[in-house]
């Protein structure tokens, strides 16, 4: 626990301190650009570019080794890795336009064969005499061991530039997010945004290689953004608190991950993110699953709670258990059953409106307004005090119930 | 085409073709249902399934290492409906938050345990070792006839024979049913079809296939056999029985070529080592899938809407 609080502090060495700077800027810049895909719902194109990053890191280490370079440069991996990303990109749009293949047949195309390209120079590569030390499979789930400090720089500044092109780029992106038709009719080509969103998101991943690795940056792009998206319904919010979700994970985890050995970076970002997606999924307000119950449970009151004051009004026996713990709680009914004053009283006040809403389905044809009958709806929420005495010229005056 | 055919090449092409077959089978409706990453979430999912079964029963044996794949695979699917239907998420998202999280349990139980006296780590899971299922045993092709060289077949082979002739049956068994409802849900679900029950059992066949077939040949064959084949198939017919004969050949074609490539490709420039087969057999399937999408017959889109076009 020390050893985390204090990687949370940057007090963990210097390498630490760079992995947790790097993670947090990568999650806030993973997580901002991830939410645009994630409402224009093809978070799982991410999954493909991430695949796609495979061959061009090898392609880049082999051609560097051939120039004389060192093969291990990272800006040159990741250039590499950039150009194979943006084939697979523009291979998955190509394919899911012109041909009747569906996104994610093109997705699971692309993802799986550039991979398997990917796979296969890394087997050449490991058979050259340079090849042997390359670690090259750090790309597959990240390797911040021996992070050098240009390797932070570069996370760095990309994360950076990132972000100031998601803050630049958000309106249109947004738009085109939400709605692309009504982005087109204002103007906008909806190809280049999307070409731009997609642009971002291959960005991310390639920044994101060294430290998480393309097979779980995927979730630091979507996980953050479908999380944030629990919380708000403005798509501004969405995508800056899906920044700080994301900044948070990678910070978080980085730390945890330095503070004990045998705790991989990447799975330990992603599973910090997977733990404030599963609060946020049980305990957001309103579109969480505790909140739904907790409505489920109010609307259930609220129906056994009418129901039973019509019966009351009927003078008819209530057995329901739970219309009768409902009425017993608001003190409309004594234990026994029988009701209380002011069930008496609520049960008239039920019943009577109930006639109404009869008067008023026959007075008014509008149906806009009767339509609104459910039961639940109070009638002075529809009809005016004015219109309410008109109904009640036509039933007359109220008469007592039973027993009051 | 010598005893050393026999000896090294035989075994890991029949396990290469029969586990493409027994993906591109189940792949063909999930391509048609828009469900094709299922096949990606699963193979990821398989890795924490091996790791706990490994966890648990401390062997690396292999039947249970296929139930805690399988297991994982089922929990993954339910976890994924679980997210979509609780948080009201796209199927996409859903996925994707489900076996990105999961994959990354498994890596870090991975290297929280000590595996490293047994053969289990991410890039074996990933690549597989269709090489090394060589038919030690074999002298030559008349050991075909040789009842204790057959006992030395590799027991992949026979766990994949199994399960592709399962997965074969189940597709003629249920092939009405699974063809109505893939094409028309509603219609199927007139029909009194258990259209939830159907999409489920196909899931699950899929997770049957995709486990037998990564214990042999790793997981990147099998998100690539369950899409590539089906895909390229797609383009070339209009009927689904055609289909799924154009899906099967080409899944065996890119197993053998890319078995072949990959074995003596290297040899053809002058270079010493193979590649991954397993790597090749996938790239070969894309460029199958490549030249379908350029000359397939029916490889456009008939009957584009506007808005779709766009």
């Amino acid at each position: 626990m020390d050893a985390f609080v204090q990687a949370l502090f940057l007090g963990a060495g210097y390498n630490a301190a760079l992995v947790g700077i790097g993670a947090a800027l990568l999650g806030f810049a993973a997580g901002a650009s991830g939410t645009f895909l994630f409402l224009r719902k093809r978070a799982l194109v991410s999954d493909a570019v991430a695949h796609a990053t495979l061959p061009g890191v090898g392609l880049a280490f082999i051609i560097m080794v051939a120039l004389g370079m060192d093969g291990r440069s990272l800006v040159g991996l990741l250039a590499g890795s950039a150009v194979t990303a943006g084939i697979g990109l523009v291979l998955v749009e190509w394919m899911s336009r012109k041909t009747r293949l569906s996104e994610d047949a093109a997705i699971g195309a692309v993802l799986s064969v550039f991979f398997g390209i990917g796979i296969v120079l890394l087997t050449i590569i490991q058979t050259m005499s340079q090849g042997r030390q390359a670690g090259l499979e750090g790309f597959l789930l990240g390797s911040t061991a021996g992070m050098l400090f240009q390797d932070a720089v570069v996370i760095a500044i990309g994360g950076t530039l990132a972000v100031a092109a998601i803050f630049l780029l958000r309106r249109p992106m947004t738009l085109v997010a939400f709605d692309p038709e009504y982005a087109a009719a204002s103007g906008y080509d909806v190809r280049k945004i999307d070409l731009a969103m997609m642009g971002l998101v291959m960005a991310v991943t390639v920044i994101g290689l060294k430290l998480v690795g393309l097979i779980l940056i995927v979730a630091m792009l979507i996980i953050p953004a479908v999380t944030a998206r629990f919380w708000t319904e403005k798509s501004d919010t969405v995508v800056w608190s899906a920044g700080i979700l994301g900044a948070v994970s990678g910070y978080v985890g980085a730390a945890i991950s330095a503070s004990a050995p045998a705790l991989p970076t990447g799975p330990i970002i992603v599973l910090v993110s997977a733990a404030l997606f599963t609060l946020s999924l049980f305990f957001a307000p309103a579109r969480g699953v505790a909140a739904a119950v907790i409505r489920r449970q109010r609307f259930q009151a609220r129906v056994h709670h009418r129901q039973g004051l019509l019966a009351l009004a009927r003078q008819e026996p209530i057995h329901d258990k739970l219309t009768l713990k409902v009425l017993g709680r608001d003190g409309l009914i004594r234990p026994d059953g029988v009701a209380t004053d002011a069930g008496r009283a609520m049960a008239a006040k039920v019943a009577r409106d109930e006639r109404r809403w009869d008067v008023a389905r026959e007075v008014h044809h509008d149906v806009s307004l009767t339509g609104r009958y459910d039961g639940l709806t109070p009638i002075e929420d529809v009809f005016t005090p004015d219109e309410i005495a008109q109904f009640d010229d036509v039933i007359g005056k109220p008469t007592a119930v039973e027993g009051a | 085409m010598g005893a050393e055919f026999v000896q090294f090449s035989l075994t890991p092409i029949l396990i290469g073709i029969l586990a493409s077959i027994a993906c591109a089978l189940p792949g063909n409706f999930l391509v048609l249902r828009k469900q094709a990453l299922i096949g990606d979430a699963i193979s990821h999912v398989v890795l924490p399934g091996i790791v706990v079964a490994f966890l648990i029963t401390g062997s690396v044996a292999a039947f249970p290492m296929l139930l805690g794949a399988a297991g994982a695979a089922i929990v993954a699917v339910i976890l994924i409906e679980a997210i979509k239907r609780l948080g009201n998420i796209e199927p996409g998202a859903a996925m994707g938050v489900a076996f990105t999280s999961l994959f990354a349990g498994g890596v870090l139980l991975l290297e929280q345990s000590d595996t490293s006296s047994v053969h289990l780590d991410v890039e074996h899971a990933l690549m597989g070792n269709l090489e090394s299922l060589i038919w030690f045993k074999a002298q030559g092709w008349s050991s075909l006839w040789d009842a204790e060289a057959l006992a030395g077949l590799p027991d992949e082979l026979i766990r994949i024979a199994v399960v592709c002739a399962l997965v074969t049956v189940l597709t003629v068994i249920f092939w009405r049913p699974l063809k109505i409802s893939t094409f028309d849900e509603s219609f199927a679900q007139s029909l009194g079809l258990p259209v939830g029950a159907i999409g489920f059992g196909l899931v699950v066949t899929a997770a049957v296939a995709a486990v037998a077939a990564f214990d042999a040949v790793g997981s990147i064959i099998v998100i690539a056999m369950f899409i590539c084949p089906p895909a390229a198939a797609r383009l070339m017919t209009n009927s689904l029985e055609r289909q799924v004969a154009w899906s099967l050949l080409f899944a065996a074609l890119s197993a053998i070529l890319g078995y072949v490539f990959a074995g003596y490709g290297p040899l053809w420039f002058g270079a010493q080592n193979a590649v991954s087969a397993a790597g090749m057999i996938a790239a070969v399937s894309g460029l199958i899938l490549a030249l379908a999408c350029l000359f397939g017959p029916y490889r456009s889109r008939v009957g584009v809407g506007r808005e779709e076009a766009v």
